[in-house]
C-alpha cells in the first residue's frame, strides 16, 4: 500500500513534478544573485532621512518600499515622468527603473501556474500535494527497508538506481517536505481559502495641520530603514494627511503635520505566518535556505528517472500465474510473502512445475490467507525478508490472521533473504515456528534461499518432489538474462597436483568479423559477477570477476568441480573458443569508497575478487590480503602477480596459509587468529573487511574474527549492517 | 483578448431596470505592451461631487491584490457585494477590455464620472489613472491614462 501511494503519483505527476521542481532551482538563485546586487543598508539610517531625500528628487513620491528581494524602491508620480526606481539607500539617489526580468517572471509563471493562469495553479498545488505524499511515503519506506526510523542514516546497498533514490531522496526529502507544504501554504493564500489578513487601521482624526518637512517627522525618525517594509505618503487628494508605515510588527499611521504615531496595528500571528512561509518558500531574505532548497529541487528529476527505472523493473518481475485453479479445487496452496516482486516469480516457476506434475494448484498473496486456504491438503510458503527481520509488503498481515483461523495442512516454507544480513529469513522462521506450533505437519523442513540463488531452489524442489512422490524440476530464470559472446583469450592452470584444480580464465569481446577491431566489453568492476550458461543448459551460473572493464579482460578464477557441468565445460575450454555471458552487479561487494584501510580474505578460487580489488588500487591505499590454498608449490594463484603489487604499494602485506604444505600446515583462519592484535588496530581505524571463498572457510572466518573486534565493542552483525564486513560467499 | 457583456444585472442604483429609460453604453479598456503579468483593473462611477456611486467592472479576482486598487477600495469600501456578479480575469499586458452595459438615461450629462484603477504586480499602482465624464459629447473620444492603460473609450 505505501509503496503504490509512493509510485503512483510519483509515475503519472512525474513531468509536472520535475517542471515545478527545476524552475524552483532556477528560481531559488535569485535571492542569492539579489543580495550580491542590492546595496547593503547602513545600520543607523532612519525612515525620515531616506524619505527626505526620496521627496527631494520626486515631490510626487506616492511609496518607498524596501521589498523581499533587498531592493529599496520608490513610486513617484511628478507629473512629466512617473514611475517605480531604486534606490541607493545610503544615498537616497536613483539606481533606474525598477523591472523584475522578464526571465524571472517567466520561470516564476511557469513555476506557479505552468502558465495556464487559475487551472495552473490548481495543476501546481496539486502536484505539490503529490510531492509532500511522495516524500513522506518515500522516507517511510526507507525507513522500513533500512529498518526503521533511527535507521534512516545507514548506509544503502542496492543496485546504482536503487541507491542514486535512497541517497537522494533523503538528503531532499525535508525541503521538497517544506518547499511543497509552503506553496500549498501559499496557493492556499491566492485563492482566498486562508482567513483575511486586512489588518486596516480603523479611522483616525489627523491633526489636519499643515504638513511638516519629511525628514523631521519623529514617528519617522524613530524607524530604522531596515526594518522598513512599506511607506506609504499622504494621497493629496485624499482625506486625511497621514502616513501609512508598515513594518514585519504591524501597520502605523504618522502624522504628516506632528509626526505622532496616530495608531498602530500590530501584525496578526496570520500575518506574520504568511511573511515566515514565503521566506521558507522563496528564500527571499533567506539566501542560504534558498539555495539548499534550490539543490533539493534540482534532484527531483533524477529521482523520477531513478524512481522510473526502479518502478519497471519491478514491473517486469511482477510474475503471470496461468493455470491458477480455484483454491477450493486446489490440492496444493502456494502463498507468496514478497516486497519486491521476486518471490513472486520463484512461485510461479514452482507453480507451472506442480501444474505439469498434475497438481491443482492455487497461489496467493500471504496476506489473502483465509480459512479455505487452510482446507488444502498442502500448503507451500515462499516468504522473503524485509529490513531487520520484517514481514514483506504481501505478509503483513498473514500471522495475524493465521492465529484466527483453522486448519493444518501439511506445509513446506521457502524463506528467500540475503545471508549478509543480519536476519537473514528471519521472517520465515517465524512463520515455520507459527505453523509448527498449530501442529501443522511438516512436509520439509524450512529451507532458506541466500540472494535468489537459482541452483538452491532447485535443490529444495528436488527435495520437495521427493516428499511428494514424483519428479520435480524447478528452473528458475529470475530476468531471462541477455547473453554476449565471450572468446577465451588465456588460461592458467593451478592446483593440479593437490586435486584442486583451479583456471585463470581470462576472455576478451570477439573482434569485428568483417573489420577485425578488437570487439568491446560490456561494463564491470572486480567483484561483480558473471553469469555462464553452459551448452545444453538453462541455469545460469555465477563467478565473481576479477578483473574490472578497463583492464581490457574478462578474468575469473573456476576451481574444477567433480560432475560440475560448468566447471568442466569452462576447464575444457580452449584459447579461441566462446562462452554466452552476461554480467551482473554485485554493488554490495566492492571496497568502500575513500581511503580506509582495507582487509580482503579468501581462499581458493575467492581470491578472483580480492585480487581485482588490489589491481584496481592505484592510489595505494593500505590493503592487506589473507589468503588460503592448498599448496605454495601447486596453486599459489596469482602468485607473481601479487609480488609485483606488493612492490608497487597496491598490496600493503600478503598473509598465505597453506594446509598441504608439511612443514607449515595452516588455514587463512590461523593466520586472522595469529594477527588479531593488527587486525584490531585496523578494525579500529575504519578497516573494511571483504570476505570471498567457500562457505566452510567463511564460517571460520567468522568464527576468527569475533573474538578480534569483540574488545572494540564491535560485532559482525554490527560491522556488516553498516557495510563494513562484506562476503561473496558461494 | 475582449470581453463583450451583454447587459448584466450590476450595481443596481447604475442599471436601469426598465429597459426603454436605459441606453447601451460600451467602455473599452486598451492596455500598453508594459510587459509584466497580468493588470487588475477596476472602472466605477462618482457623482459630481466625487462620492462614490458603485461599481461596473472588477477585472481581477484575487481579493487579496485589490487594496492596491486604492481609490476604489477607499471610495468603495473593498466590500466583496460591490463587485458580485461582476468580477472576471485580469487583463493581460497589450490586452483589451470591453464591457457593454445597460445604463438608466438619468446617469448621463449629469456630472457623472467613470474612474478606471490599475495595479500589476511588481509594478506601479496607478489610482484613478482614468476619469471619463459620463456625457455624450464624449462619447467614442479615447483618453490616454498616466499609468498602464494606453486608451480608454466610452461609447454611447
Amino acid at each position: 500500500m505505501l509503496r503504490r501511494l509512493h509510485g503512483l503519483p510519483g509515475i503519472a505527476l512525474a513531468l509536472a513534478l520535475a517542471v515545478t521542481a527545476l524552475t524552483g532551482a532556477v528560481l531559488s538563485v535569485q535571492p542569492a544573485l539579489d543580495r550580491a546586487a542590492a546595496p547593503a543598508i547602513p545600520a543607523a539610517a532612519s525612515v525620515a532621512d531616506l524619505a527626505a531625500q526620496v521627496a527631494a528628487r520626486h515631490p510626487g513620491v506616492s511609496a518607498i518600499r524596501l521589498r523581499a528581494d533587498g531592493s529599496l524602491t520608490a513610486a513617484f508620480d511628478d507629473g512629466d515622468t512617473r514611475g517605480v526606481e531604486r534606490i541607493d539607500p545610503a544615498t537616497g539617489t536613483g539606481l533606474g527603473p525598477y523591472a523584475v526580468s522578464e526571465t524571472t517572471r517567466f520561470f516564476t509563471n511557469l513555476h506557479r501556474s505552468f502558465l495556464a493562469g487559475d487551472a495552473g495553479r490548481v495543476a501546481a498545488a496539486i502536484g505539490a500535494l503529490a510531492m509532500l505524499g511522495v516524500s513522506v511515503s518515500g522516507l517511510m519506506l526507507l525507513a522500513r527497508r533500512l529498518g526503521g526510523a533511527g535507521a534512516l542514516l545507514r548506509p544503502i546497498r542496492g543496485t546504482p538506481a536503487q541507491r542514486w533514490h535512497g541517497e537522494l531522496g533523503r538528503l531532499a526529502a525535508v525541503s521538497l517536505i517544506m518547499s511543497s507544504l509552503t506553496g500549498l501554504w501559499m496557493w492556499a493564500g491566492t485563492f482566498g481559502l486562508l482567513p483575511e489578513t486586512t489588518g486596516a487601521n480603523s479611522a483616525v482624526a489627523a491633526s489636519g495641520g499643515a504638513p511638516a518637512p519629511v525628514g523631521t517627522l519623529t514617528g519617522l525618525r524613530a524607524l530604522k530603514l531596515k526594518d522598513l517594509r512599506e511607506l506609504t505618503f499622504p494621497d493629496p487628494a485624499g482625506p486625511a494627511d497621514v502616513f501609512t508605515l508598515v513594518t514585519a510588527d504591524g501597520e502605523r499611521l504618522v502624522d504628516a503635520a506632528t509626526g505622532a504615531t496616530l495608531a498602530m496595528t500590530p501584525a496578526t500571528a496570520l500575518e506574520r505566518m504568511n511573511d515566515l512561509v514565503r521566506m521558507l518558500h522563496t528564500g527571499r531574505g533567506a539566501w542560504v535556505l534558498g539555495l539548499l532548497l534550490g539543490l533539493a529541487s534540482a534532484a527531483v528529476p533524477v529521482l523520477a528517472a531513478t524512481g522510473f527505472a526502479l518502478w519497471l523493473r519491478r514491473r517486469a518481475a511482477r510474475p503471470r500465474i496461468s493455470a491458477n485453479v480455484p483454491v477450493r479445487r486446489a490440492d496444493t496452496v502456494i502463498l507468496v510473502g514478497s516486497e519486491g516482486n521476486s518471490t513472486w516469480g520463484f512461485a510461479g516457476t514452482l507453480h507451472t512445475a506442480l501444474v505439469a506434475a498434475g497438481h491443482k494448484v492455487h497461489t496467493a498473496a500471504m496476506n489473502e490467507v483465509s480459512a479455505a486456504h487452510l482446507v488444502a491438503p498442502r500448503v507451500l510458503v515462499l516468504a522473503a525478508t524485509y529490513g531487520e527481520g520484517a514481514a514483506p509488503q504481501s505478509a503483513k498481515q498473514f500471522l495475524s490472521r493465521l492465529a484466527g483461523l483453522p486448519g493444518q495442512p501439511a506445509v513446506a516454507v521457502l524463506g528467500f533473504g540475503d545471508r549478509s544480513f543480519p536476519h537473514f529469513c528471519r521472517f520465515a522462521r517465524a512463520v515455520a515456528d507459527a505453523l509448527e506450533a498449530r501442529g501443522c505437519p511438516q512436509l520439509l523442513p524450512m529451507k532458506r534461499i541466500d540472494r535468489r540463488s537459482a541452483q538452491e531452489f532447485a535443490q529444495w524442489g528436488r527435495d520437495l518432489g521427493g516428499a511428494l512422490g514424483h519428479d520435480l524440476v524447478l528452473t528458475h530464470v529470475a530476468e531471462p538474462p541477455k547473453t554476449m559472446p565471450l572468446v577465451l583469450a588465456g588460461r592458467e592452470l593451478y592446483g593440479e597436483a593437490v586435486g584442486a584444480p583451479v583456471a585463470i580464465l581470462r576472455f576478451q569481446a570477439p573482434a569485428d568479423p568483417r573489420t577485425g577491431a578488437p570487439g568491446r566489453l560490456p561494463t564491470f568492476e572486480a567483484g561483480d559477477l558473471v553469469g555462464i550458461v553452459p551448452p545444453g543448459d538453462y541455469m545460469p551460473r555465477f563467478y565473481s570477476l576479477a578483473s574490472s572493464t578497463r583492464d581490457g579482460v574478462l578474468e575469473i578464477c573456476v576451481r574444477l568441480r567433480a560432475d560440475g557441468l560448468c566447471s568442466t565445460f569452462l576447464h575444457e575450454l580452449a584459447p579461441g573458443e566462446g562462452i554466452d555471458a552476461f554480467i551482473r552487479e554485485n554493488p554490495t561487494f566492492r571496497p568502500a569508497k575513500g581511503r580506509g584501510p582495507l582487509i580482503l580474505i579468501g581462499a581458493g578460487a575467492g581470491i578472483g575478487p580480492l585480487a581485482g580489488f588490489v589491481r584496481a588500487n592505484a592510489a595505494g591505499r593500505p590493503v592487506h590480503l589473507y589468503w588460503g590454498g592448498r599448496s605454495a608449490a601447486s596453486d599459489f594463484l596469482y602468485e607473481h602477480e601479487l609480488a609485483q603489487h606488493l612492490a608497487e604499494r597496491r598490496l600493503t602485506t600478503l598473509r598465505t596459509a597453506f594446509s598441504r604444505d608439511a612443514d607449515e600446515s595452516a588455514y587463512v583462519q590461523d593466520r586472522i587468529a595469529a594477527d588479531a592484535p593488527r587486525l584490531r588496530e585496523l578494525v579500529k581505524q575504519g578497516a573494511q573487511i571483504l570476505v570471498c571463498g567457500g562457505r566452510d572457510m567463511a564460517e571460520a572466518v567468522t568464527r576468527a574474527l569475533e573474538p578480534v573486534v569483540r574488545p572494540l565493542g564491535l560485532d559482525l552483525p554490527t560491522l556488516k549492517s553498516s557495510g563494513r564486513y562484506v562476503e561473496d560467499v558461494y | 483578448m475582449k470581453f463583450v457583456l451583454p447587459a448584466v444585472a450590476a450595481t443596481a442604483t447604475l442599471l436601469s431596470p426598465v429597459l426603454a429609460e436605459a441606453r447601451q453604453v460600451t467602455f473599452e479598456t486598451t492596455l500598453k505592451p508594459y510587459g509584466g503579468n497580468g493588470a487588475y483593473l477596476v472602472l466605477y462611477v462618482t457623482d459630481a461631487a466625487g462620492a462614490y456611486k458603485g461599481t461596473l467592472w472588477m477585472a481581477g479576482g484575487k481579493a487579496k491584490y485589490y487594496r492596491h486598487l486604492s481609490d476604489w477600495q477607499r471610495a468603495s469600501g473593498g466590500r466583496p457585494t460591490e463587485i458580485d456578479g461582476i468580477t472576471g480575469a485580469s487583463v493581460g499586458s497589450g490586452k483589451t477590455l470591453k464591457i457593454t452595459l445597460d445604463l438608466a438615461d438619468a446617469m448621463i450629462d449629469a456630472g457623472y464620472k467613470v474612474h478606471v484603477d490599475t495595479a500589476v504586480e511588481d509594478g506601479m499602482d496607478n489610482p484613478s489613472e482614468v476619469v471619463a465624464p459620463l456625457a455624450a459629447s464624449a462619447s467614442g473620444k479615447p483618453l490616454a491614462g498616466k499609468g498602464y492603460v494606453k486608451s480608454f473609450t466610452v461609447t454611447f
